[in-house]
């Protein structure tokens, strides 16, 4: 049983990890939008690229983590 | 009769790949019939009528009567595929035809979308696909109802479910009638219901298994018909070859423009504007970021919405129940978000690439800044005046079309960049295509989801427990028919715009069934009375809130307005299911333990394979 507490405590921090990364590039970036303007579009790239390309990367990164984590304590579908 | 057998899943390359190849060749033998001089409207149909008869075909050939094939695919589908299937059943009119018309028209506010529909997936995977994978469920109901116990939660989870995607898919067969309409020239009221036709082919035979199959061969179809004129554009122009790296100098092209032909200087006058009636003309920047406090609010708000709105909408969800392990489902979200992000990177450039085309005077398509009689005979000017797309409005009275003469509905930007900026018309075929093939499949993916929850979750478990398989899969297909029916007739009546419609879906999923999924996993110690509390809490405030802003004249709070009503209903939920929770009793042992055990992928699913 404590196996499975300090699996889930494995999994809690890198939830955690995972929402503030997404909190950054959903939030936190735009809130600079305006700054982030000058010879280069930043806003508009942020909005419309920047975020996207961070989501698809956290999100592909965020499973890899999940499931080592889940092998590392045996819980994972194959063993 | 021929079928689909149990060696597709591992020949599934083979299959899209001469499906891929095949298209692409009916694309290019179209060129030709259009330089050998057919028609363009013979064309449009080719394109409509050719694509369609696929689809059907498949769903046709996918049947089945096995109660787990016809809910989840037979858990069978691979990641990549699902990924696939997912991103279709994601896109739908709203994100194919809607969006790089908002961009263009609202400039940077607008782009909160973009942000909002990709984050949510980050929600998805992290928060709550694997564990309801996990689960072994075959609906959201199933899941909400087997967490918290008893006939109440299910039946709320029911109703909020049918609520949101009803709502949703009316937008989808408003959007696949006013493709057929304008691709195929007849009445929008007869496309919307050849789109159902369509759509119920696609269905009803097959269920889920149908579904994903189609959704990949709509996948294909939609990108295809996304890209090719972005690139086309791109080049055609001369900022380079790859329009997503390309777009900001042309950026930077369109802001020397805005100065020059004074694009938030010169507003529509009244008059203008009422001539134009629900018309726009372009008011806002390519990339105004404004720093005031609401303008930040704003975005915050819509971008929240959306993404607790994805994170919730059962058409989504349930698209993960369908793969082999709850590590596939993860790694799956991972594919749908790539695949997603292949159209959504695409639409800012669409929609800088088109301004250019209107506006740039050194570009040969332009238009602003040329004589009101030369522009009004241009032919794709007129095809669209004629069916009340876009309008020329002299304000001034100078014979000159100005920035703020220039109506138009978003919708054109997709629809009509390739006439706009002089493409051979089998791209414009394509594009309807493409459209149709989007409001399809989400519209595919709404219906199931909403059928299955009423034949499995209310008929089945809550109605009459002891149906056999054969007369549970006769009614959902029966449902399937009815609901299909309703939205179509919904549909005609042309109630709200499609993006409208679209948000509000977002909003009644989020706030009625945001908390129960996330804490169903999360937290052990949400109960029955909590979640009850919270759906119907967050819920209704959140709908009474919608009806006061819409319809009942209130001012909204704090520029929360009817796209972001979820900022009222979540709290709501989240508080109320918090402290009913902890008002009443914990969950029993036998709950915790189901928790405990959708926690980690190993093991049995907590729900039967055929349940």
């Amino acid at each position: 049983m404590s196996k499975q507490i300090e699996h889930w405590g494995k999994t809690k921090s890198l939830l955690w990890i995972t929402l503030i990364i997404w909190a950054f590039f959903a939030f936190i970036i735009h809130l600079f939008g305006s700054s982030l303007n000058g010879s280069f579009p930043g806003a508009y790239y942020m909005a419309g690229q920047g975020a996207q390309l961070a989501f698809v990367i956290l999100t592909f990164w965020f499973a890899s983590r999940q499931n080592k984590i889940d092998e590392e304590f045996g819980f994972s579908e194959d063993d | 009769m021929l079928r689909l057998g149990d060696n597709f899943i591992t020949s599934l390359n083979k299959v899209y790949g001469i499906y891929t190849l095949g298209f692409l060749g009916f694309v290019i033998l179209m060129a030709i019939l259009e330089v050998a001089g057919v028609s363009n409207t013979i064309i449009g149909w080719l394109f409509v009528a050719f694509t369609v008869l696929i689809y059907a075909l498949i769903g046709v050939l996918s049947r089945t009567m096995q109660s787990s094939q016809y809910y989840v695919a037979g858990r069978e589908v691979p990641a990549v595929y699902n990924g696939m299937a997912t991103a279709a059943d994601w896109m739908s009119g709203a994100s194919f035809i809607a969006m790089a018309g908002g961009i263009y028209l609202q400039g940077y506010p607008y782009m909160g979308f973009l942000v909002g529909w990709t984050g949510g997936y980050v929600l998805v995977a992290s928060l709550i696909a694997p564990y309801l994978r996990k689960f072994g469920c075959y609906t959201v109901p199933d899941f909400i109802g087997t967490r918290y116990g008893g006939n109440l939660p299910r039946v709320c989870a029911v109703i909020i479910l049918v609520v949101a995607s009803f709502t949703y898919v009316t937008a989808q067969i408003n959007g696949t009638g006013t493709v057929a309409s304008r691709a195929l020239q007849i009445p929008f009221e007869v496309g919307v219901w050849i789109g159902l036709a369509g759509i119920l082919f696609c269905s009803m035979l097959g269920g889920m298994r149908a579904v994903t199959w189609t959704q990949v061969a709509q996948y294909i179809v939609l990108i295809i018909a996304y890209l090719i004129p972005v690139f086309w554009m791109s080049n055609k122009l001369g900022y380079g070859l790859i329009p997503h790296f390309a777009q900001f100098d042309a950026v930077s092209r369109v802001q020397e423009l805005e100065g020059l032909l004074g694009v938030k200087e010169l507003l529509p006058t009244a008059e203008a504007q009422a001539e134009a009636g629900k018309l726009a003309a372009l008011k806002v920047g390519i990339n105004d970021a404004s720093a005031t406090a609401m303008a930040n609010w704003k975005f915050f708000t819509l971008v929240l919405c959306m993404m607790a709105g994805t994170a919730s909408l059962p058409h989504v969800l349930m698209r993960y129940f369908t793969t082999a392990s709850v590590k596939a489902a993860r790694q799956s979200v991972g594919w749908s978000l790539l695949f997603i992000c292949l159209l959504y990177l695409t639409a800012p450039a669409l929609a800088t690439f088109t301004k250019l085309s209107l506006l740039d005077p050194t570009v040969a398509t332009s238009i602003i800044g040329k004589s009101i009689t030369e522009v009004s005979n241009i032919e794709w000017i007129q095809q669209w005046s004629n069916v009340g797309f876009l309008k020329l409005v002299d304000g001034n009275g100078d014979g000159i079309l100005q920035i703020n003469e220039f109506f138009m509905r978003g919708d054109i930007v997709v629809l009509a960049t390739p006439e706009m900026a002089g493409l051979p018309y089998v791209i414009s075929g394509l594009v309807a295509a493409g459209g149709l093939a989007a409001a399809m499949s989400t519209a595919d993916g709404l219906l199931l989801a909403i059928a299955n929850a009423l034949s499995h979750d209310l008929y089945y478990k809550v109605i009459d427990p002891k149906a056999d398989t054969s007369r549970r899969l006769v009614v959902a297909r029966v449902l399937l028919l009815f609901i299909g029916a309703a939205g179509a007739f919904v549909a005609s009546l042309k109630l709200t715009s499609i993006l409208g419609a679209v948000a509000w879906a977002f909003c009644f999923a989020n706030s009625g069934l945001f908390f129960p999924l996330v804490l169903g996993v999360w937290w052990k110690r949400a109960n029955k009375a909590g979640a009850v509390a919270g759906m119907i809490g967050g819920f209704g405030v959140g709908f009474w809130y919608l009806y006061m802003v819409q319809f009942g004249g209130m001012t909204p709070w704090y520029g929360i307005d009817g796209l972001r009503f979820g900022m009222i209903g979540m709290p709501v939920s989240l508080i109320l299911m918090v402290v009913v929770s902890l008002m009443t009793e914990e969950p029993d042992k036998e709950t915790q333990d189901m928790v405990d055990a959708i926690r980690v992928p190993k093991g049995k699913a907590v729900l039967a394979a055929d349940h």
